[in-house]
């Protein structure tokens, strides 16, 4: 196994470099770095000495790919893509173009994105698993078609929706909790109550759906029947026997998001006015602040590339017929 | 068996409930007796304590660097520059700060002679301002000024081992403070041309302050690759210290308008041990920097600097003092503005600032009575505002309900529509298309404009000069002098939009009759450069459209992004584009010099954005930027507008009006939209407020007992099923 991790790690590099490679291209087709410079430097008196100056600084003065100007190897390595992505490697994230410390600022606003996304998780886990073996059990009955389409609507309808809604419904009509905001320890949990409430069913839709699907599978198979042909209860066949074989594919579709779980949500975080990583991304594309999102595409990139990897792992744990090799 | 797994199922999930339960209780245990919603700690909402929020994370905090209206926000309740605006009275008017008095300047010859204040520029080659600050002001604490026994600096020379444990300012448990002398605002000038800082005002200071330019050059061939550079070591020729609380700038030439600069954070003393406490190396890596923590004499300090949570603002214990105005206009006395004359300033105790990037909870928490303050976005103006028959804005009857009061005012900037004067078929000196400019000028209505995007909030503009500024007349004056006579008639005493027909004879003047080129009998279509894209601005560009249409124009809209659209502006390649300027300081120069030929963008970089460049024109800027606010200066200032209403580089387009709500336990407020430092003078009434907040936030629980009452009696007919389902046979 532990060659074949080492073997996973190294493909992993070219991907990276890959990945690199197209943010940088997309971005710098967008944006130029006298762009960025004009957005840094503000909107009034700005002179081209200021930007220049401003490049300069943050080595932006380079050519972006190919530095013709140069000999040998510097050719490729004096270039704002060589200079910018080499460090990432090292987890080294730099200064973002508004001088603050990202290592810093994604140390600090990676909390608060796990405070709700481990939370919609495990209760999103708990609900879609509960309802899914509901209607499992009641599987060709009045009750499993309406639950598919109630799925089906829920999971149509705009994660937007779900927020607006429940911020006008819970906060607003009922005063029940905060309509947005943060705070640390203890008193965050009235802020999050309503982001991992909302989490929770915006997803159940989709996510009841696909653990039926896993559910129904497992139970017209032989063993199950042979289980029922034992006299088990109906009850003791989902739990001990489909629940448990249906857990395969769960465990690792849950385990595969897990590294994921750090990079938070965009569209909560900025709703719900919670600090963590996803509004971060946002802010900085909106500002037009290359080194955050560069260093965010990669981080992205390198948790979900060990999320695969565990996944693959964890394959090996909960089904012994796999092995890696 | 059967019968103990389910069980085990039925414990686990009371195991979860019983957790939800505790969950719940703990989190809504420090509600006491505060409403469920409220966002704020019972201890801060009852304390005299201003909530408001911020949309967007500020970017510099440093006053060298700041230069926009949400870092302002919080610094200019920091940094004392020398001067600041009067609170009450208009026209705006400058009174001291941390200065003793206005400083008057003193006009030098080339031999160093003085003049009188009253000599032409042109024989001024120096002006002398000397300021003399007050005494006893003293810093926030911070630690930058902490002394150990022996009174030397305590962390002035940090190891690394040292900054373990230290994320924010606040864990460095000790800290100092001192007077504030002539040396820091020096240093503070010097930090200015620092090159390294990129100041926004380096450019135009360093026309003006003798020395500037030469000091910054000084600086880069000193290198220091970031580290600390020792300002005090250095000497820049236009600024010297007289004594303690004394010093002098001397300007090149006469510039009347350097005292607004005097009034902005810009010139705010910086004492030198903060610059050396930061620039330690680990510090940045922190995120402890002047950009993100700074060290003021003002009434407030940085209490906790979260920005991507909350900024707190706190009373600085070191605080020199200041007084409420206790003068103003008539009408102040009689709304309740000078009930706090005299009193010590700074009124509240705490200012708490929440990021809210969204509108929608920002305006419900609004109502809610979390926020003492709100301005009113487009989706929630029609909640809030109806206008009256007579066009004035009232509030509707929910706001009213809430005792919530509205505060306007026009604000002291423009947006206008600028046509390139560098393209050959808009722009130029040639009858020709200065007809064409006013034909579009006519067609394009303002008014309708106003009312459909803005909900009202405007005033159309007919001339650069926004109400407030000296120079601007406006069309209430009911003077012809404030109409501008290209696009209105005065009809009754009012203006009146000049029709259709005349604009379309104007085309036809023009060359373009019906919209066709008289010599190829083609169309003409003229470009419209706009940096929105978006679903949102769809409406407006149709609107834009429209508009040049009734002419028979056939207006291509080439939208683009933001920096694209610079691009072109600086370039010159755009044709029309809509485009705005918000006031540094209430001067005319502050707007006319938008339109001065050695501003024009393309050519010199600067930000006449339309390259409008016309010599009588530039002549009399040359002449009224360095006067005194005189009938003289009013006259050539007339005779400015007069030229531009002809040439129609812009069309005037409209100054934006503001509305900003507030509730009735948030006093003294009275819009100023000139100084930035006006938190001092605002009063809360906690009491009311919480009142207020428990009324109307009561918690409504029974959606929640009848939706758990309908999930345990969903549970009968599904335990009905199960066991009907567990008794039958197998199939």
């Amino acid at each position: 196994m532990i060659a074949y991790i080492i073997r996973r790690v190294l493909y992993a590099i070219p991907i990276l470099i890959g990945i690199n490679i197209l943010t940088f291209v997309l971005f710098f087709v967008v944006n130029s770095p006298d762009d960025m410079a004009r957005m840094n430097l503000g909107m009034k008196r700005v002179t081209p000495e200021a930007v220049e100056s401003w490049k300069a600084e943050r080595g932006y003065d380079k050519p972006l790919l190919y530095n013709a100007a140069r000999q040998g190897t510097a050719q490729l390595t004096d270039t704002i893509f060589f200079q910018k992505s080499l460090k990432l490697f090292q987890f080294e994230f730099g200064v973002s173009d508004s001088d603050r410390d990202i290592g810093y600022d994604i140390s600090q606003r990676m909390w608060p994105s796990l405070a709700i996304a481990v939370p919609v998780l495990l209760v999103g886990l708990l609900v879609n698993i509960t309802y899914a073996l509901l209607i499992a059990f009641f599987r060709a009955t009045y009750i499993d078609t309406w639950s598919v389409v109630l799925c089906v609507v829920m999971m149509s309808i705009s994660g937007l929706f779900y927020i607006i809604g429940g911020q006008y419904l819970v906060s607003k009509l009922l005063h029940l909790v905060p309509i947005s905001g943060y705070d640390t320890g203890f008193a965050a949990i009235k802020f999050l109550i309503l982001p991992v409430l909302i989490g929770v069913v915006g997803g159940i839709g989709a996510g009841t759906r696909w653990y039926r699907t896993l559910f129904l599978e497992e139970i017209n198979r032989d063993y199950v029947r042979t289980a029922r042909a034992k006299g088990l209860s109906e009850t003791v066949v989902l739990f001990r026997h489909v629940l448990k074989n249906a857990m395969i594919p769960i465990l690792t579709g849950v385990v595969v998001v897990l590294p994921l779980l750090f990079m938070g949500s965009l569209i909560t975080e900025s709703f719900f006015g919670i600090p963590g990583l996803g509004s971060y991304t946002i802010d900085a594309i909106n500002r037009q602040d290359f080194a955050i999102v560069r260093a965010m595409v990669f981080l992205g990139s390198v948790l979900y590339i060990i999320g695969l990897l565990l996944t693959d792992i964890s394959y090996t744990l909960v089904d012994p017929r796999v092995r890696l090799s | 068996m059967a019968r103990r797994e389910w069980s085990s199922a039925t414990n686990a999930g009371r195991v979860v409930g019983l957790l939800f339960a505790v969950l719940l209780l703990l989190a809504l245990s420090g509600c006491g007796e505060r409403a469920w919603n409220a966002p704020h700690p019972t201890r801060e909402a009852n304390s005299n304590t201003l909530f408001s929020s911020f949309s967007e994370r500020p970017k510099h905090l440093d006053p060298a660097r700041s230069y926009a209206a949400n870092e302002y926000a919080f610094i200019a309740q920091i940094y004392e520059p020398p001067l600041q605006y009067h609170f009450l009275k208009r026209p705006y008017q400058l009174v001291p700060l941390a200065a003793g008095q206005v400083p008057v300047p003193q006009l030098i010859d080339r031999a160093g002679n003085p003049l009188p204040a009253d000599a032409p520029a042109d024989q001024v080659a120096f002006s002398d301002y000397e300021i003399r600050i007050k005494p006893d002001m003293r810093y926030q604490p911070h630690p930058a000024l902490a002394k150990d026994a022996d009174g030397a600096y305590r962390y002035h020379r940090l190891t690394e081992e040292q900054l373990q444990g230290v994320n924010i300012l606040a864990d460095f448990p000790e800290t100092g403070t001192r007077e504030a002398t002539a040396e820091d605002f020096i240093y503070q000038i010097k930090r200015l041309a620092n090159p390294r800082l990129h100041s926004p005002i380096a450019s135009i200071m360093g026309e003006y302050i003798v020395g500037f330019n030469e000091f910054g050059r000084e600086l880069v061939d000193a290198g220091g690759n970031g580290d600390f550079i020792d300002l005090r070591q250095y000497r820049m020729a236009g600024v010297t210290q007289l004594d303690r609380y004394r010093f002098k700038v001397r300007l090149r030439g006469k510039y009347p308008q350097f005292v607004y600069w005097l009034a902005m954070t810009f010139f705010a003393p910086m004492p030198w041990e903060a610059d050396l406490f930061y620039s330690q190396p680990g510090m940045d890596k922190r995120n402890i920097n002047l950009n993100w923590y700074p060290i003021g004499t003002g009434p407030f300090m940085l209490a906790e600097n979260n920005p991507n949570l909350r900024m707190v603002l706190s009373r600085n214990p070191n605080f020199h003092g200041e007084a409420y105005p206790t003068e103003g206009e008539p009408e102040d006395g009689e709304n309740g503005m000078l009930d706090d004359a005299g009193k010590p300033l700074p009124l509240i105790d705490k200012a708490v600032y929440s990021l809210e990037k969204e509108v929608i909870p920002r305006w419900n928490k609004f109502l809610q009575g979390y926020y003492d303050t709100s301005g009113v976005s487009s989706d929630s103006f029609d909640q809030a505002v109806r206008f009256g028959t007579g066009g004035e804005a009232n509030l509707t009857q929910e706001m009213q309900e809430r005792n919530i009061q509205l505060a306007t005012a026009v604000e002291t900037s423009i947006f206008y529509l600028g046509f390139n004067m560098a393209d050959p078929v808009i722009g130029g000196d040639s009858e020709e298309n200065r007809y064409l400019r006013q034909a579009i000028s006519i067609a394009v209505n303002f008014e309708e404009y106003i009312s459909i995007f803005l909900n009202g909030r405007g005033v159309v503009a007919h001339g650069p000069l926004p109400v407030g500024i000296f120079g601007s007349r406006q069309s209430s004056d009911q003077s012809p002098e404030g109409i501008n006579p290209v696009v209105y008639d005065m009809e009754n005493g009012r203006p009146r939009r000049k029709s259709l027909q005349e604009a379309r004879a104007l085309m036809a003047k023009a060359g373009y009759p019906n919209g066709k080129s008289a010599k190829t009998g083609r169309p003409l279509v003229l470009n419209y450069e706009s940096a929105s894209a978006g679903p949102d601005s769809k409406a407006q560009l149709n609107w834009m459209r429209k508009q040049l249409n009734q002419l028979g124009i056939q207006l291509v809209i080439r939208a683009t992004d933001y920096n694209r659209f610079q691009e072109k502006l600086r370039k010159g390649t755009g044709q029309l584009f809509m485009f705005g300027w918000n006031a540094d300081y209430p001067d005319p120069e502050n707007f006319l010099f938008l339109l001065y030929g050695p501003n024009g963008k393309v050519e010199h970089a600067g930000e006449n954005a339309v390259n409008y460049d016309n010599p009588e024109f530039n002549a009399l800027f040359d002449r009224m930027k360095n006067m005194e606010n005189s009938p003289q200066r009013q006259q050539i200032i007339d005779r400015m507008v007069d030229i531009l209403r002809h040439d129609a580089p812009w069309i005037w387009g409209f100054y934006p009006k503001s509305f900003s709500l507030y509730h009735d336990w948030y006093g003294n407020v009275k819009p100023n939209l000139m100084a930035n430092n006006t938190l001092k003078y605002k009063r809360v009434d906690p009491g009311t407020r919480n009142a207020n907040q428990q009324s109307w936030n009561p918690p409504i629980v029974w959606p929640l007992n009848l939706l758990l009452l309908l999930l345990l009696a969903s549970t009968v007919p599904a335990v009905l099923v199960y066991r009907r389902h567990e008794r039958s046979a197998a199939r």
